[in-house]
């Protein structure tokens, strides 16, 4: 049985535990707040919180219910729209969408209030930057954003005294969610959710692409969830070198206060990865083993020279340098049976630089035409290492193994720069598509090569050390 | 916003409370909204034993059907039915301004997505198995996906339209500057975040009821009597709310719901029809891709003397609303601009495209680009600012249009002017100029977009609409009309309307679904026109009730009519409080046998167009505005933000503020969107690429512009308009077209060689490659 309490009720069902979240609150449950716009996690019109409880203390987060499985529910509070309604009165994110014409046809609205809501739950601080990201996921195809804007406004003012404990008095009395938040810890405790029962079917992590690509497949055959899987999860550093679980996501790393120190500009680049919503759900082994030649954190990691650990079904564990895993279009060396348990990567010294550069049509939620991500460390203006990797370009995502290897103990200069990337031009193979032209991706390849530079080095390179124009 | 005392009886004994409450009004609506509580098709509470449909559509863009084996299908368990053209009892034709449109495909397949069939199961999702089942041979023929190539094959939709004004030959004659070119706009999806749906439940007597979520009720319930071979009176049509329209609900939202029909009559039971997002991209149309070519002919004082310009269409494999979006492209060719020599031709193509349909805008955007296309290539011939010439040649008062109309009320100049001086347009370029100077990695770019845009369906006998307004023994009040409410807020409008004139509050009033039932033979929600035509007759409908209460009333209390009020549900004497009470006057109606409900029509006066002449006075007013774009772009990465939009709108009396900004700020994001990051893309097999939102993007709240400012320029108003209140559905959607020029322009401050392109959208592939080319 999948237990979990849904708004204020207790659900036990027998159901698949594949059928998507979203298809269980609507016609199951016949919650019709929660809307179908694409069943892709592309639009947040099916925004739902899930409220995890962890050493006694509750935290929720938003996410996309299209892709995401039932049987993820299991031991969590699920919130839709209509759990976050007060009786005949407005929420305070309620009231700030309508007082600001921020509704429309508002079909999307529901997925924007609990956004909202998951914004006002959030430890986060209470920032209007912090609410754009929090309602960055959610498309509105009639208001052009603008009345939108001013509701977060609205909702981040009314927020900025709330109190640090975490409680839910204060956001009670304050109406910005209902009393019975506040039962839902207890409640959680008491739920007998014991392991669901797993058959052996298709690994399902967060599901954010596999739910895209097979959602009738999941939904009709067996899958094996494996998101609540503790061994695959958690994020260490030991002796300068982080480890993270595959079942860790995107919002784990996001969140993880160390990394933000090595990487300063780490939530800047996962800004480009998705939306919120996604990046709450979805898994760093999904991005690794979904092998899409543009993955943006396989990208990362690629750069990174990172190792994956795989583990077999008798609990052996292999290691393989991710630049070595891809073999081919979607292939990759992983037997059947076979889990990625973990990535590994050194962390950058001081000597040691990150960036990751991503350009799509849409700047957000979107997939690149080219990303592309570099590690690379200078000793007296001399790299002493350097790890490049780019996607959308070749059938795999490509670790650029000759020109890493040419720039390493070569002099950081514009010279050195413009002959890699002839080097870069010779590795690269892109190919024409609706994300770009090869003769784009081409030029594209080379000006995020350029901009690696540019960000990491500014006080060294300008656009003009590498172009010429007028 | 400037008061001004109005001539019209009708409006002027409102105007005190519509200013008090247009302030303070909300959207009615928004209340459910934001509780998730509004009900749309897919919300409804379905009966037992619905049955689900999924439509089994043309994998192929051209084709005949050798042979199609159901038999796998069919076998499925838990699948009822599949419907194909043998079972139509009446016509197989959806088509509405002209019969070139099946419902199913019978030998040929005319555009990829085109429906062949309906499966009916007991899920959705089991029919949608049922779909992966059949098996289908056919024969491909050649694929054509743009107008051009249609063109040179001689595949049209109907015989081309051309409007002119003066002697465009012979002025082209006289100029000093002479300009060709060619320009391509492409097509754009609607992406109503809800998806085409209707629900299907079979009544007594074979009668049907269908929920649709479509902009045009009658449509849908004439289509469907049409295909079943029944009388329009045992279909009934009603419509909720739309989440979203845009024009894409206008026509397509029909053969969904012909389909459920189909499906309910021959079941008798209840049939659901949702399409999924990836069959709506497929099947539905779109706005028309235009390929267009344009001669500009300008004195030494950058006077436009002289345009022609030659429209292809790609209007995809059937007509649609083809014919009427192409006459609308010639009504705006010249845009803002008054040019007294003109020749303008649209030629609608046909394709192997899904039929392309309407788009905000309806055709105008897309003749409006060409102009502001060829005004920025001779602008940069000529060594100077597109603004120069814009400027010299906006419109004023008794120009002609090149379709006859004289232009009157105009607020071309004024909107320009008030645009230039409010926002400081010197001070803005100058800021342009000195970023430039000092940036080599970014650069700004600043154009301006002024819009005239006319208001009504250019069909003269479309101009009509009715509203049944109900009084209850209560005093409560229902109202239906035939507008349907997608977000545009023309249900507050109506409200707004019935609560001036009875002097009650607002949650006194219902606005009821429509209907076609209530309120039948109507146009669709569309042209800008929903809340003009139907708050007309909501208007015309409350005045004759309140006449007929007021007159109850001074016989109740023997005072003259004249001197009778209502204001806060109470009748005032001479502007003092009597005892008697809004409640107690509507009981008294009542005893009397005074009828409480009243219906009214209305018909747009004094418009007309004659097609044989292409002359006449087809709207009912103009709109006008003016838009100053500034962008800047990364020249390193060759993306864009927009830094702002300022621009002074022409609302004419705004009767609900909010609202309209609304729809001016979701207009523009539209229209920015359609200029720079939406792209649809069709294979040479005419197969869809952009199929998804993974790979269609629209603006999301990153990419809209960071500073928006919408100033209303003050004017008179329109006696045409709803309590002198313009309608702003369409116009504010064209501001975007500056978006294209403003990208240009910053681009051009990169790179000198860059030579001008007219070939929207701007994307960040073409950015990138035109900072680059050498």
């Amino acid at each position: 049985m999948i237990t979990f309490i849904l708004n204020n009720k207790t659900i036990k069902t027998s159901e698949h535990s594949g059928m998507t979240l979203l298809d269980f609150i609507r016609y199951e449950q016949r919650l019709t707040g929660t809307k179908i716009g694409c069943r892709e996690g592309d639009c947040g019109a099916c925004t739902i919180l899930v409220g995890t409880l962890e050493n006694d203390v509750i935290q929720y987060q938003s996410i996309t219910s299209c892709i995401s499985p039932l049987g993820n529910a299991h031991g969590k509070h699920i919130v839709s729209v209509e759990g976050t309604n007060l009786q005949n009165k407005l929420t305070a994110q309620q009231e700030a969408m309508k007082a600001n014409y921020a509704t429309q046809c508002g079909f999307c609205t529901p997925g924007f209030v609990v956004s909202l809501t998951g914004f006002a739950l959030s430890n986060s601080e209470k920032n209007y930057s912090n609410a754009l990201d929090a309602i960055g996921g959610n498309i509105c195809r009639c208001t052009g954003y603008k009345a939108i804007e001013k509701a977060a406004h609205q909702v981040v003012s009314n927020l900025k005294d709330k109190t640090e404990d975490y409680s839910f008095n204060w956001l009670i009395e304050n109406e910005f969610i209902p009393k019975y938040f506040a039962t839902i810890p207890e409640r959680l405790k008491d739920l007998e959710a014991k392991d669901i029962n797993q058959p052996q079917g298709k690994y399902v992590s967060g599901g954010t692409d596999l739910y895209v690509q097979q959602a009738d497949h999941l939904v009709d055959n067996s899958v094996h969830l494996i998101a609540d899987k503790n061994y695959l999860k958690g994020i260490s550093i030991e002796n300068d070198v982080c480890t993270i679980g595959t079942n860790s996501t995107v919002s784990d790393l996001w969140n993880h206060s160390e990394l933000n120190t090595c990487f300063l500009k780490l939530k800047e680049h996962l800004k480009l990865v998705s939306s919120e919503q996604i990046r709450n759900m979805a898994s760093f082994g999904g991005n690794l083993v979904n092998a899409s030649p543009i993955g943006d954190m396989t990208i990362f990691f690629l750069a990174l020279n990172s190792d994956v650990v795989i583990l077999d079904p008798e609990g052996k564990e292999r290691k393989k340098a991710l630049k070595h895993f891809y073999q081919g279009y979607k292939t990759y060396d992983l037997k059947d049976g076979e889990l990625l348990k973990a990535i590994s990567f050194k962390l950058p010294t001081m000597q040691s630089f990150f960036n990751f550069e991503k350009v799509c049509k849409r700047t957000h939620l979107d997939i690149a035409s080219v990303n592309s991500a570099i590690y690379i460390s200078i000793e007296n203006n001399i790299i002493s290492k350097a790890h490049i990797s780019i996607g959308g370009v070749a059938a795999i995502p490509k670790y650029l193994h000759e020109t890493s290897k040419f720039l390493t103990g070569k002099r950081l200069s514009s010279e050195t720069i413009l002959e890699a990337n002839d080097l870069l031009q010779s590795e690269i193979s892109p190919i024409s598509d609706v994300r770009g032209t090869s003769d784009y991706k081409r030029l594209l390849a080379r000006q995020l090569f350029f901009a690696h530079f540019m960000e990491l080095f500014p006080k060294q390179f300008t656009l003009n050390d590498f172009v010429q124009h007028a | 916003m400037h008061k001004q005392k109005s001539n019209n009886t009708l409006d002027s004994k409102l105007e005190a409370v519509s200013m008090s409450i247009k302030q303070s009004i909300k959207n009615m609506d928004s209340f459910t909204h934001v509780r998730g509580e509004s009900v749309y098709v897919d919300d409804i509470n379905i009966k037992q034993g619905t049955f689900h449909g999924v439509v089994f559509d043309s994998p192929k863009a051209h084709g005949k059907i050798k042979h199609i084996d159901y038999s796998k299908a069919e076998a499925l368990e838990g699948v009822e039915r599949i419907f194909t053209y043998k079972d139509i009892p009446g016509a197989n034709q959806i088509g509405g301004i002209i019969p070139d449109e099946p419902l199913f495909a019978e030998d040929e397949v005319h555009f990829w997505g085109m429906p062949i069939a309906l499966i009916v199961a007991k899920s959705e999702f089991i029919a949608r198995k049922a779909r992966a089942l059949i098996e289908i041979d056919i024969e491909e023929l050649p694929v054509i996906t743009t107008a051009k190539e249609a063109k040179a094959k001689g595949s049209f939709i109907n015989a081309p339209r051309s409007f002119s004004l003066g002697d465009s030959k012979k002025a082209f004659a006289a100029c000093a500057y002479v300009f060709k070119g060619e320009t391509f706009s492409n097509g754009q999806e609607h992406l109503y975040i809800e998806t085409q749906g209707a629900y299907a439940e079979p009544q007594e007597n074979g009668n049907i009821k269908i929920t649709s979520s479509t902009q045009g009720p009658t449509a849908v319930q004439k289509t469907i009597a049409q295909v079943l071979g029944v009388a329009m009176h045992k279909i009934e049509v009603d419509v909720t709310r739309l989440g979203g329209g845009f024009g894409g609900k206008e026509d397509q939202a029909t053969p969904w719901a012909v389909m459920a029909a189909l499906a309910s009559y021959h079941l008798n039971q209840s049939v659901k029809l949702i399409l999924n997002r990836h069959d709506d991209l497929r099947m539905t149309g779109k706005r028309h891709p235009y390929e267009s070519s344009y001669k500009i002919g300008l004195s030494k004082d950058l006077k436009i003397l002289a345009y022609e310009a030659e429209f292809l269409q790609n209007s995809g494999a059937a007509a649609d609303l083809s014919p009427a979006i192409a006459e609308r492209t010639l009504f705006h060719a010249t845009n803002s601009y008054y040019v007294p020599n003109v020749k303008t031709t649209v030629i609608s193509c046909k394709t192997n495209l899904p039929p392309n349909t309407a788009f905000r805008g309806f055709g105008g955007p897309q003749g409006m680009f060409v102009i502001e296309s060829a005004i920025a290539r001779a602008a940069s011939e000529i060594g100077v600012s597109s603004r120069q010439i814009q400027e010299v040649n906006l419109l004023d008062e008794n120009d002609t249009f090149s379709y006859g109309q004289i232009a009157k009320k105009v607020e071309a100049k004024n909107t320009w002017n008030s645009a230039k001086s409010i926002f400081n347009l010197e001070t803005l370029e100058r800021n342009v100029k000195e970023f430039n100077e000092a940036n080599s990695t970014f650069k700004k770019g600043l154009a301006l977009m002024p819009i005239t845009f006319g208001i009504s369906f250019t069909n003269t006998p479309m101009n009509h609409a009715r509203a049944l307004v109900h009084v209850y023994l209560d005093g409560s009040i229902g109202i239906s009309t035939a507008a349907v409410e997608m977000g545009q807020g023309v249900n507050t409008k109506m409200m707004q309307i019935a609560s001036d004139v009875f002097s009650v509050p607002i949650e006194k009033i219902k606005i009821e679904t429509t209907n076609t039932t209530r309120v039948a033979n109507t146009s669709p929600s569309a042209a800008s026109s929903t809340a003009d035509l139907n708050g007309k007759a909501t208007l015309m409908a409350c005045n004759t009730l309140l006449e007929r209460l007021v007159k109850v009333a001074s016989e109740d209390l023997n005072v003259s009519v004249e001197d009778i009020k209502l204001k806060a549900e109470f009748v005032y004497i001479n502007e003092k409080k009597s005892e008697l009470s809004w409640t107690d006057l509507v009981s008294k109606t009542m005893l009397k046998r005074v009828a409480l409900t009243e219906n009214a029509h209305y018909a747009t006066p004094e418009i007309h167009f004659d097609k044989t002449k292409e002359k006449g006075h087809p709207f009912a007013y103009h709109v006008y505005g003016t838009a100053i774009i500034t962008t800047t772009v990364d020249c390193t990465r060759g993306t864009y933000e927009f830094d702002s939009v300022k621009i002074v709108h022409d609302y004419g009396k705004s009767m609900s503020e909010g609202i309209d900004l609304g729809q001016v700020e979701g207009a523009l994001a539209q229209g920015i969107g359609w200029m720079t990051m939406e792209e649809i893309a069709y294979n040479d097999e005419g197969r869809l690429l952009s199929n998804a939102l993974s790979t269609y993007k629209i603006p999301d709240i990153f990419s809209v512009p960071k500073y928006v400012e919408v100033i209303p320029v003050e004017t008179d108003g329109n006696d045409m308009a709803i309590l002198k209140s313009k309608a702003v559905g369409e116009p504010p959607l064209m501001y975007g077209i500056g978006a294209y020029f403003a990208l240009q322009n910053a681009i051009k401050a990169f790179n000198t060689k860059h030579q001008l392109k007219f070939h929207a959208p701007m994307t960040p592939e073409k950015v990138l490659m035109s900072l680059y080319e050498k």
